[in-house]
């Protein structure tokens, strides 16, 4: 507890206010710890742009959304209409319109764009597993919120991504039928769903956002923050104890980010103006159709950013399941006879690959498509854990570990190609294929990540001034 | 205050009143949970439909909705139901043995899972993930479809495909053959989908 603070009778006006505060609010203590006396490294680069960024998204998301929703009916009947009404007769409603659903695809660029310098300059390892582990949580809920509020236009796109979605939670054994019919709400997703949905979309899942974001920021504020050459810049420190490779946030940052800034919002507002469908990737064409439960139309796919998943989801067919039952069992094999673990667990490793086989076999194709697609967005929270490299940052790993994130991204990219796509044998092979890339990639992580010869960490950062 | 001891009988009473709190908690949870399940009115939208049938040509389909679902009634063909038998090897499920209680009425646990062979009653949701699948009714070659085609049903989100008795093809993402919901005539040209004679 901090000790009253007395003030001179003569000190200005506004020195008296901020003494005020301050012994009733540690107004000056939280703008010291996280603008002005926060020391970041002084070497960040592009990709340091994008945590900034993805706030002000955050940002532009609710005010957008706040102004809609007094336009907007949560209603199967008047969805549709309420939508059109604010794109033709509210004024400048088609603005905050496209505004909201152009930030929720500039969301996942910049929240995508983020996790990958995350990835690559190794953000995520010790001491910061939590700020990660927050971060994964934030992209979860992220997609909760993108596929609810997908929903709420109820044209055709929206009525049969929301459907398909549901019934991907029916294909849980014993509970998934009536899970699927607790999140509907109905037999078929209809008026009941859409008020759910509304209800998620515009409170429940942006509280947990904004927390999550609260606790992502709190968390970073106490490791600090990782940079390029993942180098810690606490090693040294000047006589006050202030990192010698630090600067405070604010105003370098500050004003760093707002070039960044003015970048985004130069792309974000060219789109906005100039393509607010984007081709059909933002807005997707038949979602310019009512909901029509009786009619699907001829191509579905979700929007872009969930369609890397939704390769994976369709990758997983009964000839699949083979291929995945041999890694099963080749896991197993290794496991039991070359990994230095006690005889106890390899045969916990072989009776659990036995149990994992005969699911496997036992029960749909379908359901472990599910359990693919969400696995591919658990798998993240495991990283901090599955890498084992003895240096943080890809500029100093091996070279060929950066052709295997290049194939990765790649990888990444090519999925999410195929999920627009209409199905086709020759993408289900390549989807396979790729399945099996990103999977591999993270689950052999701790044999891959130890293999080869690391370049030399520099003492202190790298950096040349402009 | 760490130099304090413990008092026991303090620390079990606080310990039960927790576990005796967070029974309550769970306890309030249930009403709220509940509240997700279709609510009465929802329950109640499920009434049986009567469609009269006596306008449908051979070879075409007529589409209601019977509990916001779209029901199918397909006039088959005689070729068509040829070509039920010639696609049997190509099956999934050709004799409608999984599910039965759920998908096939036992008035419809024939080859042309139907009880007029002519007329064929469907739930157009694929059982994958539950889109409607589009009539691909033509037989022959064409775009996303074998060439062997005998016509039938393309689910155009996964590329599951159906014969003209909703019966799915093998190695296909849906599992289970199309839903014949509970039907039944009340004449040669009205049928009543949602009720049959059992209830």
């Amino acid at each position: 507890m901090a000790e009253f603070k007395e003030i001179s009778a003569d000190a200005p006006m506004s020195e008296k206010a901020l003494t005020w505060i301050d012994n009733r609010f540690p107004l000056s203590k939280l703008y010291k710890e996280h603008l002005s006396e926060y020391y970041a490294p002084k070497n960040f680069n592009f990709f340091y742009f994008f945590g900034a960024l993805s706030l002000l998204v955050l940002v532009i998301q609710i005010v957008t959304g706040i102004f809609l929703v007094m336009h907007y009916k949560p209603d199967a009947a008047l969805a549709f209409a309420s939508v059109e009404y604010i794109m033709r007769d509210v004024p400048y409603g088609w603005l905050i319109r496209y505004m909201h659903s152009t930030g929720a695809s500039a969301f996942f660029v910049v929240v995508y764009l983020h996790m990958f310098r995350g990835l690559i300059y190794g953000s995520f390892r010790k001491p910061r597993e939590l700020v990660w582990l927050f971060g994964c949580a934030i992209f979860l809920a992220l997609m909760g919120e993108a596929f609810m509020g997908y929903l709420l236009p109820w044209g055709q796109m929206s009525y049969w991504g929301a459907q398909v979605i549901v019934n991907l939670f029916s294909a849980i054994p014993l509970i998934g039928p009536d899970l699927a019919l607790l999140i509907r709400g109905d037999y078929v997703v209809g008026d009941a769903t859409l008020n759910r949905f509304f209800a998620f979309h515009v409170i429940a899942v942006p509280l947990v956002l904004l927390g999550l974001v609260v606790a992502h920021i709190i968390a970073l504020h106490e490791v600090g923050s990782n940079n390029p050459d993942g180098v810690e810049i606490k090693a040294h420190k000047d006589e006050k104890g202030r990192p010698l490779d630090g600067i405070p946030f604010h105003p370098y940052y500050t004003v760093h980010d707002i070039v960044g800034v003015t970048g985004f919002l130069l792309v974000f507002c060219a789109i906005v103006f100039f393509a607010p469908e984007l081709g059909g990737y933002f807005l997707e064409y038949n979602n310019f159709i009512p909901a029509d439960p009786l009619k699907t139309p001829l191509h579905i796919a979700p929007v872009w950013y969930f369609t890397p998943y939704y390769s994976m989801l369709r990758a997983i067919t009964g000839e699949m399941m083979y291929a995945l039952i041999a890694c099963v069992l080749v896991a197993a094999y290794l496991g039991a006879t070359r990994a230095k673990i006690s005889n106890t667990l390899k045969a916990a490793v072989i009776g659990s690959a036995v149990v994992g086989v005969a699911l496997m076999l036992a029960i749909d194709a379908k359901f472990w498509g599910v359990v693919v697609m969400g696995g591919a967005v658990v798998i993240l929270f495991f990283l901090p854990w599955l890498d084992k490299c003895e240096v943080k940052s890809i500029r100093y790993r091996p070279d060929w570990h950066v052709y295997l994130y290049a194939i990765f991204v790649v990888n990444f990219f090519v999925l999410g190609y195929l999920g627009i796509q209409p199905p086709s044998s020759i993408g289900e092979r390549v989807s396979q294929l790729g399945t099996l890339y990103y999977f591999g990639f993270f689950l052999l992580m701790p044999w891959w990540t130890t293999l080869g010869q690391t370049k030399p960490v520099p003492d202190r950062v790298n950096f040349v001034a402009h | 205050m760490s130099e304090t001891t413990v008092d026991t009988s303090k620390r079990t009473w606080l310990i039960t009143s927790g576990c005796v709190g967070a029974v309550g908690g769970v306890a309030v949870a249930v009403p709220f949970v509940s509240s997700f399940s279709p609510s009465e009115r929802a329950k109640a939208a499920g009434a049986a439909v009567e469609v009269d049938i006596g306008a449908i040509k051979p070879g075409e389909k007529l589409t209601v909705e019977w509990r916001g679902k779209p029901v199918w009634i397909v006039r088959r063909t005689p070729e068509q139901l040829e070509a039920l038998k010639k696609v049997e090897g190509q099956l999934a499920d050709p004799e409608s043995k999984r599910n039965p209680a759920e998908l096939t009425p036992d008035y419809a646990r024939n080859q042309a899972r139907s009880i007029k062979p002519e007329f064929f009653v469907g739930v157009g949701i694929c059982s994958h993930l539950g889109c409607s699948p589009s009539d691909k009714f033509q037989m022959g070659p064409q775009a996303s479809l074998p060439d062997d085609w005998q016509g039938g049903f393309f689910c155009p989100c996964h590329g599951s495909t159906f014969d003209m008795a909703g019966r799915v093809y093998k190695n296909k993402p849906a599992p289970d053959n199309l839903e014949v919901p509970p039907h039944m005539y009340l004449s040669d040209t009205r049928l009543l989908i949602g009720e049959d004679t059992k209830a």
